[in-house]
């Protein structure tokens, strides 16, 4: 009987996972139905992940843009107890992330891990945020007359995000949380060599309440992909973490047609506590005034 | 494969329909009538809604497709059919049909506005010397339930405010139930309430005439009472103008000229939002009635939202960089 069990076992064959885009809440293929190969850090495969065409993109903007209003107008709340729950997905799913990052960096078990970890705690840190970074970086303003004069912050827009190519998920989670912590949508690259990990990040994501489009993960040669983004008219933002700097400067000149908002490429310790510098990079101020005083008497609040 | 497939039984799938020479006795009774339309053949539906498919799989690019892109604008009939229509609204309207794109002035002009009656004035005004038309929906537009008189009076009304076009309703109600002399005489008096001045557009509305064969007998109908113009839908409802019916209609003109020489056009209304979907339209077109109605005078799609899309696009092809709505207006 043991034996008969041990020979099903053997027979079985391997399920392999077909690697696919996530855009608009869906899982699409790349629109140029083309797939290119992923290998672990020693040179053997790992699997084909999709080589997205700038048709993907352009249809990543649009998911972006369509999801734009609901999430910017959804309460700083629900957006941080949104992204803590994709802590809590991930947490679940935390076997299979370690075996992708381990493979894909050639980490050993015990520091693909930790960064793992790592990158679970950074959603937390990141939902903890949501509702208070208006506090920090917004508020009254003393002026000299009957105003209330208030800022606040507001999301930009859609906001397109090249991966950090080196920590295929430490930084991505890193990348990627504050750009929608604060309101934004995003069409992300994932890290050319290895995208896996952004991928499988994308049924998290699906599987989190967080509304499809908010998120879209492309994975490609981001030499092909990222100049359009870079052009897009439709597209508010750039995040260049993950380019290099011929790519940098030519992304940049790019963006500066539609007057994106640009973050450049700089050395990032991703281990340690971020800051509020990757939020701020993608808020806007918007400062109103309010009369207050002789109205106030007449009954109205303001 | 399929393609060639395809091709090879086209003739077999959009065999013309034969209807008898002497098309003047058809409309001489209601039996007559009703024989005449009962006597077209059917159709076929897979074989329609598989033509109609491979005939959206036309790549068009480049220079094929900024041609497309503007004889597509060209034709647009620009529409705003709300209860919260305002004169300004109206003239903003005309506005962006007179230049649908104000950044680049080699964009053609669509086509016309369509309004409601009581905007006709508004419109002829914020259009006028532009060579832009105004179309306007009359007969108790959408449903087209009122008596004759009153759908008489709301053409009359329109015509007398300047309308160049009717886009007038049928009533789905009759024409299902088989009056179909009903239906006739009530688009031959709203044809003679248009007089000479202004073009007859006829409705069909598609989705609520529930088969192929109806919307066959309906393109007959509306041309054999003299339609200048056969038109999908009202927009107003679930299913409006799709590539098969769209097709079906454009067969029937086509065998309409060859039989009397009367051309008709057709305009499809309701639902075309992209451009690949009205590129998808113009390749119907051209392969089935040829480039003679590749024209605004003889081809139509009625939308609103289509428009930006189209100017997207255009922009697009023009800067190489994707444009977006912030580039266009909102109407």
């Amino acid at each position: 009987m043991s034996e008969k069990t041990e020979k099903t076992e053997q027979q079985r064959l391997s399920v392999f996972k077909t690697y696919k885009l996530y855009v608009g809440g869906k899982f699409p293929r790349s629109e140029s139905g083309r797939v290119y190969e992923v290998s672990d850090s020693k040179g053997n495969w790992l699997a084909n992940a999709p080589q997205s065409s700038r048709k993907d993109a352009r249809d990543a903007v649009v998911a972006a843009r369509k999801a734009f209003g609901g999430w910017a107008g959804a309460t700083a709340y629900n957006r941080g107890q949104i992204l803590y729950r994709i802590a809590e997905m991930l947490e679940g799913r935390r076997e299979q992330f370690v075996r992708e990052v381990a493979e894909a960096e050639g980490l050993s078990k015990a520091k693909a891990a930790a960064v793992v970890d790592a990158a679970i705690d950074r959603w937390v840190w990141y939902a903890g945020w949501t509702d208070k970074i208006a506090q920090v970086v917004g508020g009254g303003n003393p002026v000299a007359g009957p105003f209330f004069n208030l800022s606040s912050p507001e999301p930009t827009g859609v906001v397109t995000v090249l991966a950090p190519q080196e920590s295929s998920f430490l930084g991505l989670v890193s990348v990627v949380a504050p750009v929608i912590a604060t309101g934004n949508t995003a069409v992300v690259i994932a890290s050319e060599k290895s995208p896996l990990p952004a991928l499988s990040l994308g049924e998290v994501l699906a599987t989190s309440d967080l509304p499809g489009g908010v998120v879209n993960i492309l994975s490609g040669r981001a030499a092909e992909i990222a100049p359009p983004l870079a052009a897009h008219q439709d597209v508010n933002a750039i995040d260049l973490a993950g380019a290099d700097d011929v790519l940098a400067k030519e992304l940049e000149i790019a963006a500066a047609d539609n007057l994106k908002r640009v973050l450049r490429p700089q050395p990032v310790d991703y281990s340690a506590t971020p800051g509020i510098e990757r939020m701020t990079a993608f808020l806007e101020t918007k400062t109103v005034w309010h009369p207050t005083g002789s109205l106030g008497a007449s009954g109205s609040a303001y | 494969m399929y393609s060639r497939y395809a091709r090879r039984y086209a003739r077999l799938v959009t065999m013309p329909t034969s209807a008898p020479a002497a098309l003047a006795d058809v409309t001489a009774s209601d039996s007559t009538l009703r024989r005449f339309l009962h006597g077209l053949p059917g159709v076929d539906a897979v074989g329609l809604e598989a033509r109609a498919a491979s005939l959206g799989t036309r790549s068009i690019k480049t220079t094929a497709k900024a041609y497309a892109i503007d004889l597509a604008i060209s034709m647009v009939d620009l529409t705003t059919l709300e209860g919260a229509d305002t004169p300004g609204k109206v003239r903003a309207l005309g506005a962006k049909a007179v230049h649908p794109d104000p950044t680049d002035a080699s964009t053609p002009s669509t086509a016309a506005v369509c309004v409601y009656p009581d905007m006709v004035a508004a419109a002829k005004a914020a259009v006028a010397g532009s060579g832009v038309k105004v179309a306007s929906v009359a007969t108790a537009f959408p449903a087209g339930r009122a008596a004759l008189a009153v759908k008489l009076a709301d053409v009359a009304d329109a015509v007398a405010a300047g309308a160049d076009e009717i886009d007038m309703v049928i009533d789905r109600g009759a024409f299902l139930a088989g009056d179909y002399m009903k239906v006739y005489d009530e688009i031959t008096a709203v044809k003679e309430a248009c007089g000479t001045s202004a073009r007859l557009k006829v409705i069909f509305e598609t989705g609520e005439l529930s088969t192929y064969d109806n919307i066959r007998r309906a393109s007959w109908l509306g041309m054999l009472a003299g339609a200048d113009f056969i038109k999908t839908s009202t927009g107003k409802v679930a299913v409006n103008a799709t590539p098969a019916n769209t097709l079906l209609m454009l067969e029937a003109v086509r065998d309409f000229r060859a039989q009397t020489g009367v051309q008709v056009g057709v305009k499809p209304a309701g639902g075309i939002r992209t451009t690949k979907d009205a590129i998808k339209f113009l390749v119907l077109v051209n392969e089935t009635v040829g480039a003679d109605w590749l024209d605004n005078h003889w081809f139509r799609f009625g939308a609103s939202s289509l428009l930006n899309d189209l100017l997207m696009q255009r922009q697009k092809l023009a800067t190489g960089r994707y444009s977006g709505p912030d580039y266009v207006t909102v109407d």
